[in-house]
């Protein structure tokens, strides 16, 4: 058989480097504000609480960086399956109440899971209508794509008026996951510590997707070059309609998460964090799953820092970090190579 | 002489408001290497595009096996049997070599005999199985694009410009590689500007000018020629001996 690699060719392995600098700069960042915080404590409690928001915040934003990635839709309606996530976890409470009522933490963890089931559920099908409704008209065309995912959002905030009234819902806490864990001086809330380690599981399950099955490889090749998975035969829209559904299912799952911690529903909610989940994508490097949690878990560090330290500064500082990481990385923290 | 496995009547093809193929006929024999050459621009790579359904032919028909595939999308006509190599190459940078190859695999799964086949083909490839394509070279890359799809016996493969850009050294290996398919009685369409490769692997020579086709019949004749090569191809051939 003939060889078609020249002994030149062949000679050296290349190097493959595994970027590990962007993940290092969450733990940088955090050890970096310990002398400014000053105490221990505060310091772990700020810390936490950032995490937990940061969770939150990739639960949100995963969803839309892989829309982004694959199918070049921008989607500025995303806020809405957060919304209507947060709101239809009301159905899942009624039923539930004596067991949110219950100090068993397992009985309130099992509230939060059959929350965030109906929201997922819900979500998912509402994001499978709106591709069908809202996306698919306008592929290919950004302008309109902005245009129309606003005004889906708007209209899907009236209906949300129309079915649970416009004022704000007050959301209890399970009793068991109210109040603090203490270590020495440092309080960490206990949903925040829950909701650390829902973000944990659902981005250690989204990479085993992404890395260990075929459909996470066909995600992540349409990520690169959607007109070349099609060449080979998957049907690429098929693929698209499917991780938008899962990535509106997952706002939706953030939604819940979110409407817990802020103990409050409103019908603008999503639109609030929309602008936070975007600049979240555009540091992690639009496609990238782990470029949005790492970004995710910087931008929520930074603005409970500021927050804390500066607070005249908290406002801005997700746009001034936005700007220092694209100075850096243009691309973002982990560019996806573009066909 | 060998039936048509491909056969373009009269595709015309749209980019926009640019009427780039105006009536493209030709056919591939089956069992055969066919050579599409033409000077750049002159249409050959829009028209693998517009077999593979990438672009839309706005009139005429492509018929495959005897089927009309002209308005098929472009993972059907993939699944009907073809393969396409594009100039780019499409080789997904952030996926190991193992994994570009799997996916072209349609079931998951590489038949180990084929694969040892083809790491005799491309040896390359074996020693970087387990790195991000990105990483190799650009006749590496050409190597994985061109294994990928032959990863799985295929009716017909498309491949663009496989020595665009490559060293000398690796041209040579490359058409070794192309002889090699040649005598499994694979069918491939190539388009080349290398008219050294070309002659020495086309059985039959197809070649296109704005859009159009110009030129039919077997690559020998074509090779002897001089005078046709100047006119079709503005050749010198000292240069390309």
């Amino acid at each position: 058989m003939s060889a078609a690699a020249s002994g030149a060719d062949m000679a050296v392995l290349p190097k493959v480097k595994t970027d590990w600098l962007p993940a290092l700069l969450v733990p940088l960042l955090a050890l970096a504000a310990l002398p400014l915080v000053g105490s221990f404590s505060a310091w772990a409690t700020l810390t936490v609480a950032a995490l937990a928001m940061g969770m939150m915040v990739f639960l949100m934003a995963s969803g839309l960086t892989l829309v982004f990635g694959l199918m070049d839709v921008l989607n500025f309606g995303h806020g809405v399956f957060i919304s209507f996530g947060a709101y239809v976890s009301l159905i899942a409470l009624g039923p539930l109440r004596e067991w949110g009522q219950s100090e068993n933490i397992w009985l309130n963890v099992g509230v939060l899971l059959a929350c965030s089931a109906v929201a997922m559920l819900v979500t998912g099908i509402l994001g499978w209508a709106f591709e069908r409704i809202v996306i698919r008209p306008v592929y290919g065309q950004h302008l309109k794509q902005i245009l129309i995912t606003m005004g889906g959002m708007i209209v899907a905030e009236q209906m949300i008026h129309v079915i649970w009234g416009a004022s704000p819902i007050t959301l209890r806490l399970p009793e068991g996951l109210r109040g603090a864990i203490v270590i020495g001086d440092a309080a960490m809330e206990r949903y925040r510590v829950i909701a650390i380690l829902f973000g944990l599981a659902v981005f250690g399950l989204m990479h085993l997707l992404l890395n260990r099955t075929k459909i996470g490889l066909l995600i992540r090749a349409g990520v690169e070059n959607a007109e070349m998975v099609e060449s080979l035969g998957y049907r690429i829209r098929r693929l698209f309609v499917g991780v938008f559904v899962a990535g509106s299912a997952l706002a939706g799952l953030g939604g819940v998460l979110w409407a817990f911690y802020r103990q409050t529903l409103t019908a603008g909610m999503g639109m609030e964090v929309n602008v936070l989940i975007f600049i979240v994508i555009i540091i992690g490097g639009l496609g990238s799953v782990s470029g949005c949690f790492i970004g995710s878990l910087l931008v929520a560090l930074i603005a409970n820092y500021t927050g804390f330290l500066a607070p005249k500064l908290a406002l801005f500082s997700s746009i001034i970090l936005m700007v220092l990481i694209l100075l850096w990385r243009p691309q973002g923290l982990y560019p996806v190579a573009k066909r | 002489m060998s039936d048509a496995l491909l056969r373009l009547e009269g595709v015309n093809t749209h980019i926009g408001r640019y009427h780039i193929l105006h009536g493209v006929d030709f056919t591939v024999p089956r069992g055969q290497l066919t050579m599409l050459l033409g000077r750049n621009g002159a249409g050959k790579t829009t028209t693998l595009r517009t077999i593979m359904g990438l672009w839309r032919a706005s009139k005429g028909h492509i018929h495959f096996n005897g089927r009309d595939i002209t308005a098929l999308p472009t993972p059907d006509i993939a699944r009907a049997g073809l393969a396409y190599v594009p100039e780019t190459m499409g080789i997904f940078d952030d996926l190991t070599v193992r994994e570009n190859m799997i996916l072209a695999a349609r079931n998951g799964e590489i038949d180990p005999k084929r694969l040892q086949w083809i790491f005799g083909l491309f040896p390359a490839l074996e020693k970087f199985w387990t790195l991000a394509a990105g990483v190799l070279s650009g006749g590496q890359k050409q190597m994985l694009a061109i294994a990928r799809a032959i990863v799985e016996p295929r009716d017909l493969l498309l491949i663009d410009e496989p020595t665009k850009g490559l060293a000398p050294a690796i041209i040579i290996n490359m058409i070794e590689a192309f002889r090699e398919l040649k005598s499994t009685g694979a069918t491939i369409l190539l388009v080349e500007q290398n008219f050294m490769a070309a002659k020495l692997l086309g059985d039959s020579v197809v070649v296109m000018d704005d859009g159009r086709i110009v030129h039919r019949g077997a690559m020998a004749e074509l090779a002897e020629d001089h005078g046709l090569q100047q006119k079709l191809l503005g050749l010198s051939m000292d240069s390309h001996q």
